[in-house]
């Protein structure tokens, strides 16, 4: 079937969950009713990245670029564009910073700095279609490796690109399939770390939903490599669209014999199954994985042995995070020194990162190791909304740090992030802005691995907790002379004792945001005061004499009535009374009214 | 069970498919129009024969096209052929059976079909 045209709508979770699953339904049934069915495709995608800007709808052969389109607009689409060939101009997605349209999208200054390696795929094929795969070269690479490569070639491969993995650690990947594929076993296994338990990130999601079968066929080189004919992909319950795509992709590559036994005629058998977790971070962990595929506790162990030596049932097992899988094949494809020529000297390729929080563009970016962070925020990440200024940028999630301002040109890789104490993590990148407390961000950091500590071990369980329960007093104006220092302190023990990388990374934010930002910790212990003016406890709304002009208009609103005073003079609020909901400041014609 | 070289094929026969998707700016366009006046003059079959007899000969450097209202309805259906650096050529009344003559010998060839452009019509 040839079509003359394409309607490529996003099915990632992001567009989905605004609504892109009815503007397909709507694209199909209206196409039908004009019987244009036969000339016109509708192709589900993956994640193309943009999801600030969705639901996203790119039209081929054009390549126009659709953005906000609600289930309503597929009518005009539909009359307009696929019928008379006029583009909706209304919906043509538009750049923040530029006036001028760009109607495709690889114009964009979104995606001009970006290199997708392990995206390469989303937002450009039909996940749930093999055959979209195997046209840019899917399955290519598992081919070469059983007729062409031996086991040791792989791993040269590997070691000779740089490769390092991408859930956090940073680990050559090409030593760890070495020490995998070193021990004698009859049988061992290869696994996916697709749990992704890092708040504010989604780069494996937007893989696995895109472009599931780059995970299979990465993993069943990995099987070849060092000798294992069964595969585990261990994804979160949470990511249901992920885990039908999966399902969906296991069984076409079973159906052509891309998995199972004798794998493209070669004798090479490999299997994979899912294992789905319940979305706790320490099963993020490998030997809490590891120990949840078995079907015990997801609690952590000490290590050595390693999952390499002693795993999955007591056999050597690799373990691997979704995103590096999502590079194996084309490093076999390409080469290891094309690889190995982007990127910094220590970490080369790319890595994704999932933007979040005060940026324009939140969504999906894919950039060379070595770009930095004032790249991935202004010209990708399109700055931070409404005119307001930069603080600082979380990346490792609860694990990392933040970067403050004077670190926003340094090369993003992973020594340079570990030298001002932050970390790459698995690519969560949250941004702040001036109206953000970094107390209270350490302190939210903070109650997640609290609630998310397994309890295990002594340190994590009881001295994340202390440490919490010291924040949330600074944070409430009850902080004390030497409470920073005893964070410190607390800080230092936890990270040396504790038993699992959950609890030895969990005191990093707090640390960070000492290291920058001391001054706002002493303002709010030594002053009652929060600079940035977020922590409702140390704030007082005042009523400025000289500016109000008594219109009362304030006391109105009101919910507590706290707020009184004389009709045309001055009003005062009192502020044992006062909620400090905000709502005065908002509604006061004249400014007013201040938070101090 | 599938072999590397039904994979290849595989592969073969759906890039073709995609290519004729993404590329934004093939060499050749090809632009069909499909308004309503188009398509009541009987547009429809001839864009999809052109779509069929581009990925037949497998040339990715052409893309195939919709647009609007020329202006000149009484002439449709109307096809018009773009390449770069030269005069654009529009035939009129297109059958779809004209298509493959008008695709060997223009597209491929680099010969317009004078008795069918619109000279020939007006
Ligand atoms: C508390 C904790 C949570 C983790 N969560 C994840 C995760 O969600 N996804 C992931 O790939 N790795 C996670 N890791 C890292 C894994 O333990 C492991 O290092 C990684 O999956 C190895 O794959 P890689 O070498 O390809 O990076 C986590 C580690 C810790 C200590
Ligand atoms: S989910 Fe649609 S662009 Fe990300």
């Amino acid at each position: 079937m040839i079509y003359r045209s394409h309607i490529l709508v996003c099915a990632g979770t992001g567009c989905t969950s605004s609504n892109s699953l009815q503007i397909i339904d709507n694209f199909n049934n209206l196409l039908a009713e004009k019987g244009y069915e036969k000339e016109v495709q509708v192709i589900r995608t993956g994640c193309f990245g943009l999801c600030a800007a969705g639901p996203i709808v790119v039209v081929y052969p054009e390549g126009v670029y659709y953005s906000r389109v609600t289930p309503e607009d597929v009518e005009e689409i539909v009359n307009e564009h696929i019928i008379k060939g006029r583009p909706v101009e209304r919906l043509i997605y538009k750049e923040h910073d530029a006036d001028g349209t760009s109607t495709t999208l690889n114009d964009s200054s979104f995606y001009k700095k970006q290199h997708r390696i392990a995206l390469r795929n989303c937002g450009r094929i039909d996940p749930e279609n093999i055959d979209e795969y195997i046209a840019f070269d899917g399955y290519k690479a598992l081919g070469k490796c059983l007729t062409e490569l031996s086991r040791d070639d792989i791993v040269d491969i590997l070691l000779a690109s740089g490769l390092r993995g991408r859930g956090g650690g940073g680990f050559p990947t090409g030593l760890k399939w070495k020490f995998a594929k070193a021990p004698e076993s009859d049988v061992k296994y290869v696994c996916c770390n697709a749990d992704e338990g890092d708040p504010g990130a989604f780069m494996d999601r937007s893989v696995l939903e895109g472009d599931p079968h780059s995970v299979l066929e990465a993993m069943a080189i990995a099987g070849y490599c060092i000798g294992a004919q069964q595969g585990y992909i261990y994804v979160r319950a949470e990511y249901p669209i992920a885990v039908k795509r999966l399902r969906i992709a296991i069984d076409q590559a079973r159906e052509y014999g891309l998995l199972g036994d004798n794998i493209m005629g070669t004798g090479f058998k490999f299997d994979i199954d899912l294992r789905l977790g319940s979305g706790a971070f320490v099963c993020g962990e490998e030997t809490a994985l590891l120990a949840s595929i078995e079907g015990q506790r997801g609690e952590p162990r000490t290590r050595p042995p390693f999952p390499a030596v002693k795993g999955l049932w007591g056999k050597p097992t690799l373990l691997n995070n979704v995103e590096t899988y999502a590079n194996i094949c084309q490093i076999i494809l390409n080469g290891a020194d094309w690889f190995a020529s982007m990127g910094t000297e220590k970490s080369k390729g790319t890595k994704v990162f999932a933007l979040g929080g005060k940026i324009n563009n939140t969504g999906l970016v894919e950039v060379p190791m070595g770009t930095t962070l004032r790249e991935v925020i202004y010209d990708i990440g399109g700055g931070i909304p409404n005119g307001k200024k930069f603080k600082a940028a979380q990346t490792g999630g609860p694990s990392g740090g933040c970067i403050p301002a004077e670190h926003l040109d340094i090369p993003i890789d992973y020594d340079n992030l570990n030298s001002i104490g932050s970390m790459m993590g698995s690519g969560g990148m949250i941004v702040m802005d001036e109206d953000n407390c970094m107390v209270n961000i350490a302190k939210f950091f903070l109650e997640f691995t609290v609630d998310e500590s397994c309890g295990k071990c002594p340190p994590c369980r009881i001295g994340t907790r202390r440490m919490l329960e010291m924040l949330t007093r600074i944070t409430e104006g009850k902080g004390q002379p030497g409470d920073i220092e005893k964070l410190e302190e607390l800080a230092k023990n936890i990270k040396a004792s504790a038993l699992c990388g959950l609890g030895q990374t969990a005191p990093n934010p707090v640390l960070s945001t000492i290291r920058y930002f001391r001054d706002e910790y002493e303002a709010h212990i030594y002053e009652k005061r929060c600079p940035a003016g977020e922590c409702k406890a140390l704030l007082n709304f005042v009523i400025d004499p000289e500016k109000c002009k008594g219109c009362s208009l304030c006391a109105k609103k009101c919910p507590v009535g706290a707020i009184s005073g004389e009709i045309k003079s001055p009003f005062t609020i009192d502020t044992s009374k006062c909620v400090k909901c905000g709502l005065c400041m908002e509604s006061c014609k004249f400014k007013a009214i201040e938070k101090k | 069970m599938k072999t590397l070289q039904e994979l290849e094929a595989i592969r073969q026969k759906k890039i073709n498919e995609l290519n004729l998707r993404e590329s934004t700016e093939g060499n050749i366009r090809v632009v069909v129009g499909l308004a309503t006046c188009g398509i009541a003059a009987g547009a429809r079959p001839v864009m999809t024969a052109f779509v069929e007899e581009v990925s037949k000969r497998q040339l990715n450097n052409v893309t195939v096209s919709q647009t609007g209202c020329i202006g000149m309805c009484r002439l449709e259906p109307i096809v018009e052929v773009l390449e770069p650096g030269k005069e654009k050529v529009t035939y009129c009344k297109v059958k779809p059976e004209q298509v493959s003559r008008i695709v060997a010998e223009h597209i491929v060839n680099g010969n317009p079909v004078v008795e069918y452009t619109i000279g020939s019509y007006e």
